[in-house]
């Protein structure tokens, strides 16, 4: 058996974006000693991409903004599927976490007063979000990574050593947390030991033993054909949960950014900043109309313009005109682009236009918008100050993912697991606005830091605990079948001998079967569902997990792509199961879930969640159906009534 | 998208370890609009299934996928194949000036060495969060180099520590110059209150004195940041400040004689 | 506990071996041997005009290589910077007095460092091209730790191109010092001038001086306001840099054609 490297952590942190830099850096604050591991180097992880800003209703541009608007704009978008708890907190601390950001050595924009200027973004009632230029996440990551190397040069003067307390693992792949089944016939949860996981560089094997794990992987776009995502996507976090015993929640609920690049081919799936609306841009088909205005749905009739005049009025006054529809939440404006494409009006690289260059000067448009400038001069030869973009949806963000507490972010099932950002489910219900991202990071980035700390500190006599618990211990048979699992495909290939070939029971090309889940997920579980294609889906699904089985790759274990993709294959095929599962499951339309065949929202569907879990035994996942708590009194009062009863059932409305 | 824009291209590509390596030849189809990383992807895909290569997010935002490209430090996946004629040969290396792990991989654990070497931001004393205030046009020298992406192509270039190993120890790099530019710029920023005096620091111990600001840093940068005329040469000119203005060291001079 | 990563290959710490010296495929060497022609064409001029002694004034034009004239043995300038204060011991060129601080103030010019570093000395002659040295010490050491005193040159010039800007008004008379006259040579000057003001006043000590040195602009909106025009200027020092040596060069050119009667300044009223 290969050799594996053993150290031991008090919270180990499964990611190192903006959730999990936050959460590790709770942690360390916490006193406890905390380990980072994450696939990418540090600094670098998915966050960097998020481009418009961070919701936070510090009301700095509007003073009408407040947490309780805030609020109601985030369960409006997420179409109240959203749980209430975790919008609430959301709401309320994203203003804290974004100050901190400040003391950190962040550099938002300013407003003419000093202040952090706030922007317009979708489904949000006021400028909300704190930003810089349409370069964000990066801020956002830059902020916490040095934040982390702040506390690494504090302890350095305590201690002579950086990494005493806080420690970044870069380039390593977590492949499976270790537990501590419960004592007896099963009755209890079970417990975090540890992960397990490989460094990509070297190939080598190694054990973090911690009592607290928190997830922070972020979402499962790789499996997509065309996504906004990296390769780093590939839902880990998501597999990881599920295969230690936690359950996913909300897994059909998948976000289509209305506007990714569609031209050139290489690039098709990059995004196209929301910001590029909220500064004026408007969307036009190949007849030149805006066709946004054909595409405003009942429930949102009364709050956005009703023609275009009052769209182009609301950038100079919004206070007395609506806003334009190009600003719909994203699962409206990407279903509109959709249709209008099948109708036959797209542009001539199956998109829509978008165009900003007839809305603002070119000056105004670099300043603002420099990334988006940049990346469309660089990559498509285009000039958006002079000509219009060519948009399409893509696969952006999924709403679905670890089931947790609310308050503690504590995933449910499995003592010691934590989830935070994309990788947790809930917050943002059937439908993520525009800039709830990066606060829901931080918000309950902190909060996972925070409890998992708490729940660690039991097992680690920190100071003010007394008696301390022994650190729960995975059995070593859990270690060897982790390795076994790692070098499987090597093994595949052994066994191959050389005779490859592509009959059944030959070995399998890793990218070959990618590229097939990819293309199923995108054919037939993309952005408009009907029954038998998911049916479909999950009959490739199988055929699919068959053949990954079969995967072999050659060589070494030295930063071998070839072999990671084999590992990732595992992860995302276990929650593109989950996804078509759930999909085919809700038979209504809601949000980032659109039913061809069930084209309407269902009100009794609102208090359904689909919970996604492992099967004991057999290694396969299954459905089961929870209620949704039914929200606070005071917070249902901040809608009006006749807005709660497109949602809420009769039965729900008169018991409140 | 018609398929006769696509054409078979000559690729040289760096492969090997720390031990040995060398540049192999491929022949390897390009399509239009791509950039040197879709070939590169192309490359472990059909024939070259280990091929090592770092990237992330292919959209140049996360600086991961920096390679020496016909012998010039760049970002693969914002290197469009256009640029070169079909009949070009296109030689990717991996970057030189830090030790290589396999193939285009290379262990940039030297600018995680020199962040760690800089004193963090430090907030005001009296400001609670929420309480700052900064206009637009004092944090808008510091917001641009905190466009930096951290691709690492300015270290990488710099014949500083390029061409001459030994300076790694005392000479921090472009991108860690900047970043005491930026915290020296930082409208907020207290050095001072705990001791700091980075105009100072980063001639004495960051190595500002090595830069003959020959401008490759700036010429390398793929978010166009003017690192040697906004960073480099304003922090020159501050060490001025500090250390070679006459009058400042007539009086140091006088005021250290008085104490001896 | 151990701490370090689990990982780490056997060889860490080395480079790829790769033994070209650089591997980059277009003419890379054209700007620095540009550079060098351009630059020693003029060394070699002006070295030949400022030892001359000679054919440097052509009422009412001096070239501005002889200007301000310090010593006894000046020609007689009428209207000019034509200060004695060297006395009648000086027995070279008049030149030489003051062009130390303009020559001074291009050495230490962050541009011209950068185009000789990289033309004259190859360190490096381009980017990603290996230089020949062994060793490096960058600006740390004598003697190019004087180019730390950029600044005291940029006041010196600052002086002299005021002085210039003296003999440029003086172009307004005719051959007889009656004002309210121009000729070609007026143009000429005036032209120079014009360039030799905006390489100085884009100069990076200028434009630190102007403002860059502070930490907060919005507490001086003047000087901000001249920090904006300054960096405006200064992203084209390069530019300017070239422009006004070849237009200084040009001047004297045209002045001592005139004072060697090659042609007559052609008037214009």
């Amino acid at each position: 058996m290969s050799t594996v490297e053993r150290q031991s952590w008090d919270v180990v942190v499964v990611g190192a974006g903006g959730a999990g830099l936050r959460a590790a850096i709770e942690a360390r604050e916490q006193g406890l000693r905390t380990a980072v591991i994450c696939k990418s180097l540090f600094g670098k992880a998915h966050t960097v991409m998020a481009e418009g800003g961070i919701a936070a209703s510090m009301g700095n541009v509007n003073a009408g903004d407040n947490w309780q608007v805030h609020f109601r704009d985030t369960m409006r978008g997420g179409k109240f599927l959203n749980h209430w708890r975790m919008a609430e907190l959301h709401a309320k601390e994203a203003p804290d976490r974004v100050w901190e950001l400040e003391t950190w050595g962040a550099l938002f924009d300013r407003t003419p007063d000093g202040r952090i200027s706030q922007r317009n973004f979708g489904g949000h009632e006021y400028p909300r979000l704190a930003h810089v230029g349409d370069r964000t996440g990066l801020e956002l990551i830059r902020t916490l990574q040095q934040r982390v190397v702040a506390l690494q040069q504090q302890d350095f003067r305590e201690t002579g050593d950086y990494e005493a307390r806080l420690k970044v693992f870069q380039e390593c792949t977590v492949t499976r947390i270790l537990t501590e089944e419960p004592p007896g016939d099963g009755a209890g949860e079970p417990r975090v030991a540890g992960v397990f996981g490989y460094a990509r560089e070297s190939g080598t094997f190694f054990v973090v033993e911690a009592p607290a794990v928190v997830l922070a992987t972020g979402g499962i776009g790789k499996s997509f054909k065309v996504t906004s995502n990296s390769w780093e996507y590939t839902g880990d976090g998501h597999a990881l949960a599920l295969l230690a015993g936690a359950s996913l929640v909300n897994m059909e609920f998948v976000q289509f950014h209305p506007t990714g690049m569609v031209w050139p081919p290489s690039v098709k799936g990059i995004l196209v900043t929301e910001s590029v609306r909220g500064d004026g841009g408007v969307l036009r088909n190949s007849e030149g109309r805006r066709f946004m205005f054909d595409y405003i749905p009942d429930v949102f009739r009364s709050q956005y313009a009703q023609d275009e005049a009052e769209g182009d009025r609301w950038y100079q006054d919004p206070d007395h005109n609506r806003r334009p529809p190009e600003l719909l939440p994203r699962d409206e404006v990407a279903r509109a682009i959709n249709a209008e494409v099948k109708a036959g009006r797209g542009s001539p690289h199956g998109g829509v236009f978008l165009d900003v260059s007839s809305r603002l000067p070119a000056e105004e448009i670099t300043r603002r918008l420099p990334s988006m400038h940049h990346q469309f001069k660089q990559l498509a030869d285009v000039d958006i100050t002079r000509e219009p973009m060519e948009v399409g949806p893509t696969c952006h963000y999924v709403m679905g993912g670890v089931d947790v507490d609310p308050d503690t972010a504590a995933a449910t099932g499995v003592a010691g697991l934590f989830a935070a950002g994309e990788v947790a489910g809930g917050m943002h219900g059937s439908n993520r606005l525009g800039g709830n991202s990066l606060s829901d990071l931080l918000v309950f980035g902190r909060r996972a830091g925070l409890y998992a700390a708490r729940y660690a500190a039991a097992f680690t006599g920190g100071e003010g605990v007394g008696a301390t618990a022994a650190r729960p211990a995975a059995p070593e048979a859990q270690v060897e079948a982790a390795v076994a699992e790692a070098l499987a495909p090597f093994e595949a290939a052994a066994r191959e001998g050389g005779g490859g070939g592509e009959d059944t029971g030959g070995s399998e090309n890793p990218y070959a079967v990618h590229q097939a889940l990819q293309q199923t997920m995108n054919d037939l579980v993309g952005i408009i569902r009907r029954e038998s294609e998911m049916a479909e889906a999950l009959r490739r699904l199988a055929e699919l997990r068959d053949r990954a089985l079969r995967v072999a790759v050659e060589g070494h274990r030295q930063y071998n792509p070839g072999w990671h993709l084999a590992m990732d294959l595992r992860n995302m095929l276990l929650v593109s199961e989950c996804v078509a599962l759930a999909a085919k499951e809700r038979t209504e339309s809601r949000g980032g879930h659109t039913r061809d065949d069930f084209p309407r929202m269902d009100r009794e569907w609102r208090r359904v969640n689909l919970l996604c879990s492992l099967r004991p035994g057999g290694g396969r996942v299954g459905l089961t159906r929870r209620e949704l708590p039914p929200m606070r009194g005071d917070l249902l009062g901040l809608f009006e009534k006749e807005e709660l009863a497109k949602y809420l059932t009769d039965e729900e409305l008169t018991a409140r | 998208m018609s398929t006769s824009t696509s054409y078979e291209a000559k690729f040289r590509v760096w492969r090997g370890d720390a031990d040995s390596g060398e540049l192999r030849d491929f022949t390897i189809e390009v399509n239009e609009g791509e950039v040197v990383l879709d070939i590169i992807h192309r490359l472990q895909a059909t024939q070259a299934p280990d091929l090592a290569v770092r990237w992330n997010c292919k959209a140049g935002k996360c600086g991961s996928c920096s390679a020496e490209i016909n012998g010039r430090p760049r970002l693969m996946c914002m290197t469009r194949m256009s640029l070169f004629a079909p009949e070009d040969t296109i030689t990717v290396t991996p970057l030189r000036t830090f030790p290589v792990i396999r193939d285009l991989v290379t262990d940039v654990e030297f600018n995680y060495r020199k962040a760690r070497e800089i004193p963090a931001f430090v907030p005001p004393a009296g400001l609670a969060p929420g309480e700052y205030r900064m206009r637009q046009e004092d944090v808008g020298r510091s917001q641009e180099f905190r466009k930096c992406i951290e691709c690492f192509l300015c270290q990488d270039v710099c014949h500083v520590v390029r061409d001459h190993e030994e300076n790694k120890q005392a000479f921090a790099g472009p991108r860690f110059l900047m970043r005491m530019a930026e915290l020296d710029m930082h409208p907020l920023d207290e050095a001072s209150r705990e001791g700091l005096d980075r105009q100072r620091a980063v001639q004495e111990e960051h190595g500002l004195g090595f830069c003959n600001i020959t401008k490759c840093c700036t010429e390398v940068c793929p978010e166009s940041i003017k690192i040697t005329d906004n960073a480099l040469i304003p922090m020159k000119e501050r060490a001025v400040d500090r250390k070679y203005d006459p009058l400042v060291w007539l009086g140091s001079k006088i005021r250290r004689r008085r104490s001896d | 506990m151990a701490t370090q990563t689990p990982s780490r290959t056997s060889q860490a710490g080395r480079r790829a071996a790769i033994a070209e010296r650089h591997l980059r495929v277009d003419r890379w060497w054209l700007s620095p041997a540009i550079t060098v022609v351009a630059l020693l064409a003029f060394v070699v001029y002006a070295t030949w005009r400022a030892f001359a002694n000679a054919d440097y004034y052509a009422a009412p034009y001096v070239s501005p290589f002889y200007s301000p004239c310090l010593a006894d043995n000046c020609e007689e300038m009428r209207g000019g910077a034509n200060w004695a204060l060297f006395g009648d011991w000086w027995g070279l060129s008049p030149a030489l007095i003051f062009l130390g601080l303009p020559l001074g103030f291009r050495l230490t010019c962050y541009y011209y460092r950068k185009a000789y570093y990289r033309s004259f000395w190859a360190s490096p002659p381009a980017c990603a091209v290996a230089e020949p040295h062994s060793s490096y010490s960058g600006e740390r050491r004598f003697p190019l730790i004087l180019n730390n005193s950029h600044r005291y040159f940029f006041y010196a010039s600052a002086a002299i191109a005021l002085i210039l800007t003296w003999d440029a008004v003086l172009g307004f008379r005719d051959e007889d010092y009656s004002w309210g006259h121009a000729g070609l040579g007026t143009l000429i000057q005036l032209v120079n001038i014009a360039l030799v003001w905006a390489y100085t006043l884009s100069c990076h000590s200028c434009r630190h001086i102007m403002g860059g040195r502070l930490k907060s602009f919005s507490t001086h909106p003047v000087r901000y306001r001249m920090w904006t025009f300054v960096s405006r200027l200064n992203g084209r020092h390069m530019a300017l840099a070239w422009a006004s040596l070849t237009s200084l060069a040009l001047t004297d050119l045209y002045v001592y054609l005139l004072a060697t009667d090659v042609f007559s300044d052609p008037r214009l009223f």
